[in-house]
């Protein structure tokens, strides 16, 4: 027979318990509701035919099988998207720490208005500017500019023609990249103890440089880890802002991400099945991307 | 003598350290001009009359600047069938409601994943950490699904349910909240209030940086929300989707586009600036700790 207080310390434990699930059902109830069921069932909405008005049908492979072995714009979809993850991920991740390590640098004053005016442009929707910047005619502040300096000599068709596009998407992604990650970025340097760079000061270091490489990075760890979860997340989900600068369908397809095919069969085509393999595919490689990331991230020690 | 030596050698050592800071500021300051320079042409363009639209070369600032973009966008967007004002009270209503549903519903989740004791809690906190990956639109088309199922098309209800629980939201607050020492809850319980009693009158009170965090990413998320799949009732439309209809029917298409994304950027940009500091302070413990 159990005694007393511990049976005690039980039945508290089991209220804690029931407690807890009824304090997390609100959220838990939405969180189930629109985005875990959603993910669990794009996954087996992927092996059939569906078109959102009949029952879907049942297809085995075979949406698999057409994305990888006749589906063209596809296998290009995905070599667009791994080139834009490439460019645009590490360089506005490596932008984002180091705008958050200078501006960390400066006086309190100053530190608010830099944090504003690089954090702007991520709550911005202002795809009509960068049209303008980038339009095919003289009037396009670009080609203006850039003909002004002689560097260009005559007026260059950005958003049309397909060796310029990816570019200029890159550059508006990259733009509009210095979001929830550089804010956590930026929180991570103002909250390292100060003490830490005294005692560093001490053991002989330096410069900032070196404060950077022993101190900063190792303090600021889970920071950096966070901010990569949502610059991939950027990276590899990135859509609208071609669509909305380019165009869509882009110039021979020149800015089609693996999200914007997606998009295309799922919301212009209806057809929801191959699009739910399209982003099933997705998954597997953000999921893939995030595991060796964090892999790398968390082996620098 | 060796006093002043030591004197010598650290003034010059704050010296290098001085002129380091002005190179800083002169690189960020040049940098900030190209990042804010797409912004500021956007509030130029709005205010650009349409006779200075196609002047060359084109120019950084409007020589007559005019309110007429701003007055056409609201024409405009008030000859949608229904009345300007409706728009602004339906984005009111489903950014209020978005706000206030995620704290209250966050606030509780995330309270009880950083400090309660029950089965499954490791479980769902690694969830959460991993859904950190899906908050993004590729669950969009199978969201609509869901949503149409449940007989939410042309309601408030769609536009406002599926933004109430974010991951990130639950994990901005249970980051924060996870620095709240266990002995203060533990004393909590010892004196008989319920975990319920300890998140709202303990807990939450100190953990207003973090909610207004929340408040600011829920704030800039449910203002932008477009209403064009969900919702088919003209009254029920909300602001981004009837100022981009309004930009583009309008005249002078391109400074009415631009009176609008000027006009909708207004109000994140006040939050933002009110609550920055808040933002800092919660965003320092939003690590992943691997």
């Amino acid at each position: 027979m159990k005694s007393a207080p511990e049976k005690k310390k039980k039945s508290s434990y089991r209220s804690e318990s029931a407690e807890c699930w009824l304090m997390l059902a609100p959220f838990l109830i939405f969180f189930v509701v629109f985005t875990v069921i959603p993910v669990l069932i794009s996954i087996p909405v992927g092996f059939t035919d569906f078109d959102m008005i009949n029952t879907p049908e049942f297809t085995g492979l075979s949406n698999y099988k057409n994305l990888f072995l006749s589906d063209r714009t596809f296998i290009h979809s995905i070599r667009v998207t791994l080139i834009f993850a490439v460019f645009s991920g590490p360089v506005s991740y490596v932008l984002c720490f180091m705008l958050a390590w200078l501006i960390n640098e400066l006086p309190s004053f100053l530190k608010t208005v830099f944090t504003l005016i690089f954090y702007v442009p991520s709550m911005a929707n202002v795809y009509t500017v960068w049209q303008l910047i980038f339009s095919g005619d003289q009037y396009g502040y670009a080609n203006s500019f850039l003909l002004d300096l002689g560097i260009i000599t005559s007026a260059k068709q950005w958003l049309t023609d397909t060796q310029y596009i990816l570019f200029v998407v890159i550059l508006v992604q990259l733009w509009i990249s210095l979001g929830a990650g550089f804010l956590a970025l930026r929180a991570g340097f103002q909250n390292i103890d100060k003490s830490m760079y005294e005692a560093g000061a001490i053991e002989g270091i330096k410069n900032r440089w070196q404060e950077l490489v022993y101190i900063t990075i190792p303090a600021m760890k889970p920071q950096m880890l966070f901010a990569a979860v949502m610059q991939i997340v950027a990276a590899f989900t990135a859509d609208i802002v071609g669509r909305n600068l380019v165009g869509f369908p882009s110039t021979d397809y020149a800015a089609h991400t693996i999200m914007t095919h997606a998009y295309d069969y799922g919301w212009v085509r209806y057809e929801m099945g191959y699009s739910s393999a399209i982003c099933t595919v997705l998954f597997l490689i953000m999921f893939g991307a995030n595991k060796l990331i964090t892999k790398i991230l968390a082996k620098e020690d | 003598m060796a006093d002043t030596k030591k004197l010598k050698a650290t003034s010059g050592r704050a010296g290098r350290k001085h002129f380091g800071t002005v190179m800083i500021f002169l690189f960020l300051f040049i940098l900030g001009a190209f990042m804010a320079l797409p912004v500021y042409l956007a509030v130029v363009m709005s205010v650009k009359p349409s006779q200075e639209w196609f002047i060359f070369p084109p120019k950084l600032y409007a020589m007559d600047p005019t309110l007429d973009n701003f007055r056409e966008m609201f024409r405009a967007a008030g000859q949608l069938w229904v009345p300007f004002s409706r728009y602004v009270a339906n984005s009111v209503i489903i950014t209020a409601s978005v706000t206030a549903a995620q704290c209250f519903t966050a606030s509780m989740a995330a309270f009880v994943l950083a400090k309660g004791k029950f089965k499954g809690s490791k479980f769902l906190n690694s969830v959460i950490v991993v859904s950190l990956l899906y908050q993004s639109n590729v669950i969009y088309i199978v969201q609509y699904m869901v949503i149409a199922k449940l007989g939410l098309i042309d309601t408030y209800l769609a536009l406002i349910l599926p933004g109430i629980a974010t991951p990130m939201g639950v994990f901005l607050m249970r980051q924060s909240i996870g620095q709240i020492p266990d002995a203060m809850i533990e004393a909590a319980k010892v004196d008989g209030a319920s975990m319920f009693q300890i998140c709202w009158k303990i807990v939450m009170p100190n953990q207003k940086p973090a909610l207004m965090t929340l408040i600011i990413f829920a704030f800039q998320a449910a203002w932008n929300i477009q209403s064009g799949a969900y919702v088919f009732d003209e009254s029920l439309k909300t602001l981004p989707t009837a100022v981009s209809q309004a930009a583009a029917s309008g005249i002078a298409r391109q400074g009415v586009a631009m009176a609008a994304a000027v006009f909708m950027l207004v109000p994140p940009v006040i939050v933002f600036m009110a609550a920055q500091k808040n933002v800092i302070e919660t965003m320092a413990h939003s690590g992943i700790k691997d």
